[in-house]
């Protein structure tokens, strides 16, 4: 136990930066992870998986000589058509069963990837330097690493640019119509099957951005994929589905709780809480629905 | 009737000579019936109530870390035992290890049925997928939290008490054995007499249709929280049982060890047929023949094969071994099958 946090209010101001700044990176994939959610009715275990292949594919730019920052550009390409792959070997033939079934699937996949990164990667904890110097606040007691304002600011313009792209253009229009009725959108000529491709393939670019900005400003690792599915789960049950300013508040709440539990009770139960705070947040739910006679669905 | 008895017997009688017919696959076979035990106590919960859980696995590490906690501390400082790592600064009589293990297994099954029976009412509530990620959730959150617990070895491991040196080197590997084959027909037969009565229709119930289940009076909850902690009491003494075969506690590798142990269970008793009595049973023996036996080719790459293979079994073989006995030889399961309507249904497909 470290009660340095009530001592020094400035290790408040530093946790509460870290974690806006980390926050805004989850509400990311949290984005792609309620795109895909809303749009095909499938939770995606290998979300996190994702994010880390991102994030090698800008490491292996920075082992290249290449400043990783450009990852931020080739990762979700390449990331886009691992996902469309994805969907067409596995999840296209999961999407209209039952929810465990996807579930398990995906779990598989993301077992799948863990393996192959470890094997191609190595186990290794790695991360690409981007040489951005640090920012220092209020006499140096508020540190902040230029690669994190960095990341949170190309997170917002990445997230803006998928809303305006789902507003405006004709897949957009398409992918907004299947998630509504996929039916009535069927009927009304829209290829299904084409949308889900490309709304899973979104989904993975946006892993594959968050990928490329985790690899620069934390450490990757092939076995870090499942809190970064959990975190993107929790936000998104936390913000509703197609509620984007409230999975922007919660990405940010989720970032500050951690920064603090980091704090608090030590490094080694960080993940731990991430994971008990999943528990606690559907309890509350299923009690809070309960008194309605309802249940979470 | 009289086939089943013969069936049965057959198996006992098997599973009672196995380690002397073959003495090289005694821990092999230990392992074995504790897959099944953990298969079928899964089973419980995601092939007859159809609440498909991921968490099973937080109360066989529980068992595990309690039953060798209480092996060491019933004699023993823990603190100082953990501390002192693999040298054995303490030494267990015989007659210290078998009470011990004895009262430790008994701690290990009452401890997480209570936990379960605790946790059950708040969990329970939770449906589909919700359950699923939660008790993913819970199992993960336990690895990570018992890692950061320094009593219990932390980050770097609890060794469990070595066997005594009584009855040579065979003799750990038979007593072993008996005490996991000896859990796994306590299991069978109680699972067995539970499947036989009203509540297995009542689980069914719930699987089928929870509204319409409590809409018909049955205390859905209450239910659902004893199916749950029959579950744990099986896990917590499989636990209990494998902690003291592999000799070494991990928290993330061995005990909540949600990548391997904890897939490995839903996959079994998918492979052999949720559902199903006997389908989990077959399902942990092809899927343990099939893991030892083909493992090694694998050099490194077992994991790739078994992310390959759950996809596979799940987009392919959702019903599993039994569902597909079913289909083809329906009348073995009791079902009367009107030969016209059957020839339809095949040319409708």
């Amino acid at each position: 136990m470290d009660f340095m946090v009530f001592q020094y209010p400035m290790i408040t101001v530093q946790a509460c930066l870290d974690g806006i700044l980390l926050g805004i990176l989850f509400a990311l994939i949290a984005y792609g992870m309620a795109l895909q959610w809303g749009v095909m009715n499938i939770i995606n275990i290998a979300q996190g998986d994702l994010v880390i292949l991102g994030g090698y594919i800008a490491y292996f730019m920075y082992l290249y000589g290449i400043h990783p920052a450009w990852g931020v550009i080739v990762s979700p390409i390449i990331m886009y058509f691992v996902g469309v792959g994805i969907y067409k070997l596995v999840i296209n033939k999961v999407v209209d069963r039952d929810l465990f079934i996807s579930i398990l699937a995906t779990f598989g996949i993301s077992i799948l990837f863990m393996q192959l990164m470890n094997f191609a990667f190595g186990a290794d904890v790695v991360l690409a330097n981007s040489g951005y110097g640090t920012t220092f606040l209020f006499d140096s007691a508020v540190v902040l690493p230029n690669s994190k304002i960095f990341s949170a600011f190309v997170s917002i313009v990445f997230a803006i640019g998928l809303v305006i792209y789902m507003k405006k253009s004709k897949l957009g229009r398409a992918i907004r119509a299947t998630a509504q009725n996929a039916r009535a959108a069927k009927i009304l000529g829209v290829d299904t099957e084409k949308v889900y491709a490309a709304t899973f393939g979104l989904n993975a670019a946006l892993c594959g951005v968050a990928g490329a900005l985790i690899s620069i400003t934390f450490t990757i690792h092939p076995y870090m994929g499942l809190p970064y599915t959990i975190r993107s789960f929790m936000i998104v049950i936390v913000a509703g589905l197609g509620n984007l300013p409230g999975v922007a508040m919660s990405g940010m709440g989720l970032g500050v709780f951690e920064e603090f539990a980091d704090y608090i009770l030590g490094t080694e139960f960080r993940i731990g809480s991430v994971f008990l705070l999943l528990v606690l947040i559907l309890v509350y739910r299923r009690f809070k629905l309960s008194r309605k006679r309802e249940y979470l669905k | 009737m009289s086939k089943n008895v013969l069936l049965y017997a057959a198996i006992l009688i098997f599973g009672l000579v196995a380690p002397f017919v073959f003495p090289a696959f005694k821990v092999q076979l230990s392992i074995l019936c504790v897959l099944i035990v953990l298969a079928t106590t899964w089973n419980i919960q995601g092939g007859e109530m159809g609440y498909n859980t991921f968490g099973n696995i937080l109360f066989y590490g529980l068992g595990m870390y309690l039953c060798a906690s209480v092996q060491v501390g019933m004699f023993f400082p823990l603190a100082e035992w953990t501390e002192s790592g693999g040298e054995k600064t303490f030494v267990h009589t015989p007659t210290q290890f078998f009470q011990g293990m004895a009262a430790g297994l008994v701690v290990a099954a009452v401890v997480p049925t209570i936990v379960a029976g605790l946790i059950g009412y708040a969990i329970l509530g939770l449906r589909g997928h919700y359950f699923a990620i939660c008790t993913l959730g819970l199992g993960v959150a336990a690895g990570e939290i018992s890692g950061g617990i320094e009593i219990i070895g932390a980050g770097q491991g609890f060794t469990t008490p070595p066997f005594p040196n009584v009855g040579g080197l065979e003799a750990r590997g038979e007593f072993f054995y008996f005490l996991s084959f000896g859990a796994l027909v306590l299991t069978f037969i109680a699972v067995r007499a539970i499947y036989s009565t009203r509540f297995r229709l009542i689980l069914n119930a719930i699987r089928d249709n929870e509204d319409k289940a409590e809409a018909m009076g049955i205390e859905t909850m209450k239910y659902k929280i004893i199916g749950w902690m029959v579950s744990a009491f099986f896990c917590g003494l499989a636990g209990g049982i494998m902690g003291g075969l592999v000799g070494y506690i991990d928290s993330t590798d061995v005990a909540f060890d949600g990548r391997e142990m904890g897939v490995f269970m839903v996959l079994m008793a998918i492979l052999g047929g949720k559902g199903t009595l006997w389908g989990p049973v077959i399902g942990a023996t092809v899927f343990h023949i099939f893991k030892e036996g083909f493992w090694t080719f694998f050099l490194g790459w077992q994991y790739v094969a078994l992310g390959v293979l759950i996809v596979v079994i799940v987009i392919y073989f959702p019903e599993g071994i039994m569902g597909w006995l079913r289909e083809k030889y329906p009348e073995r399961f009791g079902e009367v099958v009107d030969e016209a309507d059957r020839k339809a249904q095949v040319e409708l497909k």
